[in-house]
């Protein structure tokens, strides 16, 4: 066995809004080529991170790329560990509903739990 | 004066920092990412519908849309279009932009 097949769990950290800046899109790009890799990978939604899975998203008068159905091909790509803080969308007046995809819903404290069993962070 | 806000409520606080500023009569046109201050159900929701006791608030249509929320937002704000944008920097004699 080469050491290059080992095998890491990588959470993705979403803390941006979509369209405003260009974390979202860059973040969703960098999981789908990096599913190419078979690692373990989980994506996390955060703060203002939520709004990426707004469901209803439609950006024609705004003359951009509506990115969001991306979110539904990730099981496609064997992207399942998808989670969303509970918090973060308490505050923005959301519910897993209002979301493009199914999600499981974490608390703050188990997102901490999550994060410390991590072997690497990526932040968007 | 007419105030603009392109910023998320929840991550900046430049529509706070509008609200509590901005002078009675004036208006507040959130745009971009300000445009999420206009949800329903938010933790703010309380504060924009106290501003709007002293201001007028608009938001920009194609924002609402492209994020989804143009069916959550809070009764009373007034959706513009590009069109409208430009009416109201005409209306009002300065922009102030709460970057």
């Amino acid at each position: 066995m080469e050491e290059a097949g080992e095998t890491k769990k990588i959470m993705y950290v979403n803390r941006k809004a979509p369209y405003g800046t260009i974390y979202a899109l860059e973040a969703l790009e960098v999981v789908l080529i990096g599913a190419a890799f078979e690692q373990d990978v989980y994506m996390m939604f955060l703060d203002d991170g939520v709004f990426q899975l707004k469901k209803e998203q439609d950006t024609k008068a705004l003359g951009v790329k509506n990115f969001s159905p991306t979110y539904r091909a990730l099981e496609m790509y064997d992207v399942e560990k998808i989670y969303v803080e509970k918090e973060s969308m308490e505050v923005r007046g959301l519910t897993a509903d209002d979301l493009i995809i199914p999600v499981e819903v974490k608390s703050n404290e188990e997102v901490t739990k999550m994060m410390t069993e991590m072997d690497v962070l990526l932040n968007f | 004066m007419l105030h603009t806000v392109n910023k998320s409520p929840f991550d900046r606080n430049s529509l706070e920092r509008c609200m509590r500023t901005c002078d009675k009569g004036s208006a507040i046109l959130l745009i971009e990412d300000g445009v999420y201050g206009g949800i329903k159900g938010s933790v703010i929701e309380d504060k924009v519908k106290g501003a709007m006791k002293d201001v007028k608030i608009y938001a920009l249509e194609a924002d609402l849309d492209s994020r989804g929320i143009k069916g959550r937002v809070i009764d009373g704000i007034q959706l513009v279009d590009y069109n409208g944008f430009v009416d109201l920097t005409v209306e009002y004699d300065k922009v102030q932009s709460w970057l």
